[in-house]
C-alpha cells in the first residue's frame, strides 16, 4: 500500500445520510475478480439513467468536482453490506478521504485497508465544510484540516494513523507475531471442523 | 469482576493485547463464498503466502448461483467466472468447498449451523455482513471485508478494536406466536434503536422472549443485528442450542464434553455491566411491514404510512430521508399499510429461508392460490432445507398455490443472479434490506416475515396475518 501523503483538494459536498454500500457499488458490479476498475460504477444508479446516460443533476457528474479527493457526507456512511468493493470504487474514482459524522463499522475498517482515510467530525464542522468551495489542505500527520485562515483538528487511532502514513501491510505486521499465534494455537482448545 | 458473554468470548481469543491499540483475535471458523474472496486469494498468491488453517476454513457458492435448473449452463458469464474462480482457489489452496452440485450447498449462514460447523463460544468470520446470524449460537460471528478475508486466510487472526456491549432485553410473551414472529421482534427493535443504534457495539439479546424462541427464530434476530449497525449480535446458548447442533455432519466428536464446558461458561454473569441497554416488551408487538428504504422505516400492520415529519420527529436528516424514501417507494402518507398492493413475493434469504420459515409459510398457503396479479417464489436457504421441505410435501403445497419452488441461494435478497425485480415492481420480501435498488434497480422492497409474505401473496396486498391463523 502506498504511504498516505498530504492532500490539497476541493471537497465534494455530498450531504446524504445512511448512504449504504448497495448505493455506493450496486451488486451487479461485484462480479469482477480484481480490485481495480470499480470507479466507473460508483453510485451507478444515482449517476446514470436507465439508458446509461449521466444524470446532469447528480453532483459527481459535475465537472467542477472531477479532481476532488475528499468526499464530505452525512451520518452512517457505508452502512449495509461488508463489500470492500465500495471502498475500491471510491478510491478508484479518486477519493482518498471521506469525512462524515459517523461511519458503519465494517466500511470504516475497510477504508484503512485500502489507503482511504475516514474522518469523523461533528455535524457543526461538517456543515461548515459542506459550504466551503475553495481547496482545503488535509494533513494526516498533524491531524489537521486547513481551509483559508481556519483549521480544525480531527481524531484518529494512532495505530491506524501510522499504518496509513507508512503504507504498512497488515499481514506482514501480523506475521511478526507468529510466535504468539503459535503459542495460542498450542494452548487453546481449537476445534478442527473435520475432527 | 463480572463479564458479559461477549467479553468472555473475546478474552478467550486474544492473541496479542496492547494498551490503546487493537487486539489480535484468533478466529475459529472462516467461511468463504465466491463474491468477496477472489481478490483475497490473489493477494495470497502475489505474496507467496499459504492458508494457515484449512481445517478451520470452508467455502460455498451462494450469492451468484442460479436458482433454476442447475443442469443447464449458466447464462451470466461473469457469475460463472466468479464461481469457477472459487472452485480453482479452493482446489489450489486445499479448502473444503460445498460446490454448486453438492447436497450441502446453500447460503453460507444457513449451512454453517446446519452442518454443525458453527459452535458456541467461537469466533466466526465470513466476507458477508450477515455472518451475525451465527451469533444465535452464542458465538462472536461477524462480517469482514476482503482484505480481512485475506488476513484471516494467511494468519487465522484479525486485528480488532474491542466493541462495546449493548443489552437488548426482550420481555413478555407474543400475543400470537404464529403470526408475530422473530422477524417482527427484530424489525421493531431496529425501528426503535435506528439503523446506527448499535454501531460500535455487539448486541446481546436476552430475556424470556428470547429464550422462548427456537434456534431458527433466534437466527433471524441475530441476522439483522447488522441492520441496526452492529457487526455482531449474540444469544447465550441453552439446551435448545446444544440439541440443535448435536448429530450434525461436522458436530465435534467430543461434543458432550464441549457442552459441559459451554453450560458452565457461556453466559453473561449476573449483574454484568453493558455499555448500553434497551428493553422491548414483545406483548405489544404487531406484525411489521417496512415502508421505506432502510430497515428502521417500519410500521405496524394496523398502521399507516407516516408523514416525513411524523417519522423524523424534528430530526432534519430523518425527515429528508423519509421524503426521499416515499418518493422512491411511490407511497403517500396516511395510506393504510393493508391497502398497499404488491406485485412480487420473495420467501428466501439468510434471514428467513430455513425449514421452520417454509413450514409456517406453507401453513398459510395450504389450499389457497396466489393472487392473479402476484408472482411469488420460494427459495430455500440450502439444498438440505429444500430436501427436508420436500420430504414434508411443502414444495407441493407451494407449487399447487402457484408459487415457484427454486434451488437454494441468496437469490432475490440482493439480486446478483437473474432473480431481480423490474423497475417499479413492489415486493413483499422475507429478506433483510430494503435499500434502493437492492432487489433490482428501481425495485421496491417491503421487509416482512414469512407468514406475512405468504398471506400477502394470496391476498395481493398486505394483510393482518393474525386474522389468518
Amino acid at each position: 500500500m502506498k504511504p498516505f501523503t498530504k492532500i490539497i483538494s476541493i471537497i465534494t459536498p455530498f450531504d446524504k445520510a445512511n448512504v449504504d454500500t448497495d448505493q455506493i457499488i450496486p451488486k451487479q458490479f461485484l462480479k469482477l475478480i480484481t480490485k481495480s476498475g470499480f470507479g466507473k460504477f460508483l453510485f451507478y444508479d444515482w449517476r446514470f439513467n436507465h439508458d446509461g446516460q449521466e444524470k446532469s443533476d447528480f453532483i459527481l457528474n459535475d465537472s467542477k468536482y472531477c479532481d476532488s479527493q475528499i468526499l464530505v457526507t452525512n451520518e452512517n456512511f457505508g452502512c449495509g453490506s461488508s463489500r470492500e468493493h465500495a471502498v475500491w470504487a471510491l478510491k478508484d474514482f479518486g477519493f482518498s478521504v471521506i469525512i462524515s459524522p459517523s461511519f458503519a463499522d465494517i466500511f470504516y475498517s475497510n477504508c484503512f485497508k485500502n489507503g482511504v482515510l475516514p474522518i469523523i467530525l461533528d455535524i457543526v464542522k461538517i456543515k461548515k465544510l459542506l459550504q466551503y468551495t475553495e481547496k482545503i489542505e488535509l494533513d494526516l500527520d498533524s491531524q489537521k484540516i486547513i481551509f483559508g485562515d481556519e483549521s480544525m483538528n480531527f481524531e484518529i487511532d494512532s495505530h491506524r494513523k501510522i499504518r496509513l502514513l507508512e503504507g504498512l501491510d497488515d499481514i506482514d505486521l501480523t506475521l511478526k507475531e507468529d510466535e504468539k499465534i503459535q503459542h495460542f494455537e498450542k494452548n487453546s482448545s481449537i476445534v478442527s471442523i473435520f475432527g | 469482576m463480572t463479564e458479559t458473554l461477549f467479553e468472555k468470548i473475546w478474552n478467550s481469543h486474544v492473541v496479542v493485547e496492547k494498551e490503546n491499540e487493537p487486539s489480535l483475535i484468533y478466529i475459529d471458523r472462516h467461511l468463504i463464498h465466491e463474491v468477496t474472496s477472489p481478490q483475497a486469494f490473489d493477494g495470497l498468491r502475489a505474496n507467496h503466502r499459504d492458508v494457515r488453517r484449512r481445517d478451520l476454513t470452508v467455502a460455498t457458492i451462494d450469492h451468484n448461483v442460479p436458482t433454476t435448473d442447475r443442469s443447464l449452463p449458466m447464462i451470466d458469464e461473469t457469475s460463472s467466472t466468479q464461481i469457477k474462480t472459487l472452485e480453482k482457489n479452493c482446489k489450489d489452496f486445499g479448502i473444503k468447498l460445498f460446490g454448486i452440485n453438492d447436497p450441502n450447498q446453500g447460503i453460507v449462514h444457513v449451512i454453517g449451523p446446519q452442518l454443525g460447523i458453527t459452535l458456541p463460544g467461537s469466533t466466526i468470520v465470513c466476507g458477508d455482513s450477515h455472518t451475525s446470524t451465527q451469533g444465535a449460537f452464542g458465538a462472536f460471528a461477524f462480517g469482514i471485508g476482503t482484505s480481512e478475508v485475506e488476513h484471516t486466510l494467511a494468519t487465522q487472526t484479525l486485528w480488532l478494536e474491542k466493541p462495546k456491549t449493548f443489552e437488548i432485553l426482550a420481555t413478555g410473551k407474543r400475543k400470537n406466536s404464529f403470526a408475530i414472529t422473530s422477524k417482527d421482534i427484530i424489525l421493531s427493535i431496529i425501528k426503535q434503536i435506528g439503523t446506527d443504534g448499535g454501531t460500535g457495539h455487539v448486541l446481546e439479546y436476552r430475556g424470556d422472549a428470547i429464550s422462548d424462541l427456537s434456534m431458527e427464530q433466534r437466527m433471524t434476530i441475530c441476522n439483522m443485528s447488522i441492520e441496526a449497525g452492529s457487526r455482531a449480535g449474540l444469544i447465550a446458548p441453552d439446551e435448545k442450542t446444544f440439541d440443535y447442533l448435536n448429530h450434525r455432519k461436522y458436530t465435534p466428536k467430543n461434543y458432550d464434553e464441549l457442552v459441559d464446558d459451554w453450560k458452565n461458561n457461556l453466559m453473561s454473569d449476573a449483574n454484568s455491566k453493558f455499555d448500553k441497554s434497551f428493553t422491548i416488551d414483545v406483548d405489544k408487538i404487531e406484525p411489521q411491514v417496512s415502508w421505506g428504504t432502510n430497515p428502521a422505516m417500519v410500521s405496524d400492520i394496523t398502521g399507516k404510512i407516516p408523514t416525513p415529519e411524523e417519522f423524523g420527529q424534528n430530526n432534519e436528516i430523518q425527515i429528508e430521508s423519509a421524503k426521499k424514501a416515499l418518493l422512491y417507494m411511490d407511497l403517500k402518507p396516511d395510506t393504510p399499510i393493508i391497502e398497499i398492493p404488491i406485485d412480487r413475493v420473495f420467501i428466501g434469504s439468510c434471514t428467513n429461508a430455513r425449514l421452520e420459515d417454509l413450514k409456517d409459510a406453507a401453513e398459510i398457503v395450504n389450499g389457497k392460490t396466489v393472487n392473479a396479479d402476484v408472482d411469488a417464489m420460494v427459495v430455500p436457504g440450502s439444498q438440505m432445507v429444500k430436501m427436508e421441505a420436500e420430504k414434508l410435501g411443502l414444495d407441493k403445497i407451494f407449487k399447487d398455490a402457484n408459487f415457484e419452488w427454486r434451488e437454494s441461494g441468496c437469490s432475490m435478497c440482493l439480486g446478483m443472479n437473474p432473480d431481480i425485480l423490474k423497475p417499479g415492481e413492489r415486493c413483499a420480501s422475507t429478506s433483510n434490506r430494503n435499500f434502493e435498488g437492492r432487489q433490482g434497480s428501481g425495485g421496491r422492497t417491503h421487509l416482512v416475515s414469512p407468514v406475512m409474505a405468504a398471506a400477502s401473496a394470496i391476498a395481493g396486498h398486505f394483510v393482518d396475518v393474525r386474522e389468518w391463523c
